[in-house]
């Protein structure tokens, strides 16, 4: 019985100690992957902050705007041309999302909305796949898979950045959100849908503006996910890994969803390196739940979500 | 002019309050219900038990329990996958610990066991609902998988990790197994179905399914009128376990023979999930109308290009068939939220009402 208590509690610390340049090596991969996670999260949040809408769909919307990406670099369409397509591709998809799902939907239960998205999520998977092929395809966006060491520790040049892009999305959407006229639209409408649309903010339209932009997200998103590991159906699977992301973050907060990412990234990675061969390995598949359902027990609302209070 | 009430004077309360309150409904459901346990085994091929009929009855069950949940008492469950594993597997090893002991019982413990971890993964529903439950249900459906996946004893530590279905007979006829024909296994879940379909019809129509529908519509007010939130949501979440837990129990002993855990992942909570919405959330028939419409959509996009002559390759269908379920959850979302068994109920009052449109 002591030694399964050591080999759990203190083991991995002595491994941790003992290897430190390892340690790092497996931090960054953590907050590389998590930074990853953020991305997808990213437009979860987006869409829940505008409309209260649980997007179940933000993970394949980055599979379809990478499938974009990939097609019609395939037929030969120069860089910037493609991505300014693909760009209007996701902004045609919210216009479409809006009229045919949402407007519809209207006032319905979130319940509701979030099973939509979901019919949403297998309409797009099977819709993408008939358009591009549903091959593995290689996105090639000219900054090289390789690594360089600093001080003994490996860094990967794609996920370096990955980072910066995150970074630099999460402070633009920042501004966005606080420092504009649409932005404060969008807060008005999370707020309070009515009160919105009494002082004349037009619901349809802010539902568009926050479907293209987290559309524009997902094509960052796709973009690095589909560069690190091509771009494929397993793509959408990665909406599953954004949830817990989402819980620990909180719904409704951008950075959240950043510090959220990294928790679960490194956390995962940790875990599964140190921990993992305790239980046969493979607990990335289920660790992030367990961290977002046993958080949920004790801060339902998340790190920075609003609380929202229910008394009887 | 046949469906008509007229007459039919109710003068207890017993009458007042049976399933089928008006005759015409009660002869022909019975009669649907001995037709359901005689035609098929006689006159169906072994294609139609085998690929259509055993599936829909063994995706019935599991739709039923997920309606009792989702539909019932409201808690969005995404871990459908993962208690009819459960069940899977605790009937495995139940059969493989107990030899002597009937199947029929062995089932009726594995779905026991499903409700006991169904329960566990309940607790959380207390303090969470809506979106954060149903992520809290992923984590058990990833968890139970993996779980099955890496401890070598669930699968008796066969190296292929796939379970099989060892030969058992049910009053001497062989229902599981490879010797088992496809009638008897047929009837057998035929069996399970009818009984716990009513089971769950009286659940429902009794005090919890009132206090699981009063937590659904507005949780507050229930629990001020005096319904007990916790108790009420556990038990939803043991009973429908419970279902779920028998179906994959029935799904492995009664339509695959073998499987390993794939046979359960988080795609079949999704393709039950489908069921429930399509057939009708809240509704003991939609769990049937959802599950055959699933189970048909797929055998009759495989076969319609070659009744019109198309030449379409597998991958196309696959595709078309996402499409085609994405496409009409969100048409029933939009147009008929109460799904195919609302549809049904339209008809049936329009034939009340006939000829007379008003």
């Amino acid at each position: 019985m002591s030694e399964a208590l050591w080999a759990v509690l203190v083991g991995p610390f002595h491994d941790i100690v003992s290897g430190p340049a390892f340690f790092v090596e497996v931090l960054i991969g953590g907050i590389f992957a998590g930074l990853m996670y953020s991305l997808v999260a990213l437009g979860f949040v987006l869409i829940f902050k505008a409309s209260g809408v649980f997007n179940f769909a933000q993970g394949v919307m980055v599979l379809f705007a990478a499938l974009t990406l990939v097609g019609l670099l395939e037929r030969a369409v120069p860089v910037v041309l493609a991505l300014a397509l693909t760009a209007g591709v996701m902004v045609a998809l919210a216009f479409v999302i809006e009229r045919v799902v949402l407007r519809p939907l209207v006032n319905q239960e979130h319940i509701t909305l979030f099973m939509a998205t979901i019919g949403l999520t297998f309409f797009l998977e099977g819709f993408g796949e008939m358009l591009w092929g549903s091959n593995v395809k290689k996105l090639d966006i000219g900054i090289p898979d390789t690594s360089f060491i600093v001080s003994g520790v490996l860094i990967n040049r794609l996920e370096l950045w990955a980072a910066i892009t995150a970074g630099v999305l999460v402070t633009v959407l920042a501004v966005f959100f606080h420092g504009t006229r649409v932005g404060r639209a969008l807060r008005a409408v999370a707020d309070d849908h009515e009160a919105a649309l009494s002082i004349g903010i037009p619901l349809s339209t802010i539902w568009v503006i926050v479907w293209s932009v987290a559309g524009l997200v997902a094509i960052v998103a796709g973009i690095m996910w589909g560069a690190k590991s091509g771009v494929q159906f397993s793509l959408s699977l990665i909406a599953l890994k954004a949830l817990p992301v989402l819980i620990l973050g909180g719904f409704t907060s951008v950075p959240g969803a950043i510090v959220g990412g990294l928790i679960i990234g490194v956390g995962e990675k940790l875990g599964e390196v140190y921990w993992g061969p305790l239980v046969g390995g493979a607990i990335e598949n289920w660790f992030a739940y367990v961290v977002a359902l046993v958080f949920l027990l004790f801060r339902p609302q998340g790190l920075f979500g609003e609380r929202i209070i229910e008394r009887v | 002019m046949i469906y008509r009430a007229a007459g039919q004077f109710k003068t207890t309360y017993a009458a007042d309050q049976a399933i089928f309150p008006i005759a015409q409904d009660r002869v022909v459901v019975l009669l649907a219900v001995v037709a359901a346990f005689v035609v098929p085994p006689l006159l169906a091929d072994e294609y139609w038990l085998q690929a259509v009929l055993i599936p829909f009855l063994v995706y019935s069950l599991a739709a039923l329990g997920l309606n009792l949940l989702t539909g019932y008492a409201g808690q969005l469950s995404l871990g459908t996958g993962g208690f009819m594993a459960v069940g899977a597997y605790s009937a495995f090893k139940l059969t493989l610990a107990f030899p002597h002991v009937n199947i029929v019982a062995v089932f009726l413990a594995s779905g026991l066991i499903a409700a006991a971890v169904g329960l566990l993964f309940g607790i959380p529903s207390l303090r969470i609902k809506g979106f954060y439950l149903a992520v809290a249900t992923l984590a058990a459906q990833f968890f139970l998988i993996w779980l099955f996946n890496k401890v070598p004893w669930f699968v008796d530590y066969a190296p292929s990790g796939t379970i099989t279905a060892p030969p058992r007979s049910v009053l001497g006829v062989m229902v599981t197994g490879p010797e088992a024909t496809a009638g008897a296994r047929y009837v057998m879940a035929l069996a399970f179905v009818a009984v716990f379909a009513l089971v769950a019809k009286n659940l429902v129509r009794g005090r919890l399914g009132r206090s699981w529908m009063a937590i659904r519509d507005r949780d507050i007010a229930a629990e001020i009128i005096g319904i007990r939130p916790l108790r009420t949501k556990l038990l939803a979440f043991g009973i429908s376990s419970f279902y779920c837990g028998m179906a994959g129990a029935e799904l492995v002993f009664l339509y695959l023979g073998s499987a390993e855990t794939l046979a359960f992942d988080v795609s079949v909570s999704f393709l039950v999930l489908f069921m429930v919405i399509i057939g009708g959330l809240g509704s003991i028939l939609g769990s049937f109308l959802g599950a055959a419409f699933i189970v048909l959509v797929p055998i009759f996009l495989a076969n319609l290009p070659h009744l019109l002559g198309i030449d379409m390759s597998t991958a196309l269908q696959k595709q078309i068939e996402l499409m085609i379920f994405g496409g009409l959850i969100i048409f029933f979302l939009i147009v008929e939220p109460h799904g195919l068994a609302r549809l049904w109920q339209i008809t049936k009052e329009k034939l009340r009402l006939w000829p007379f449109p008003h």
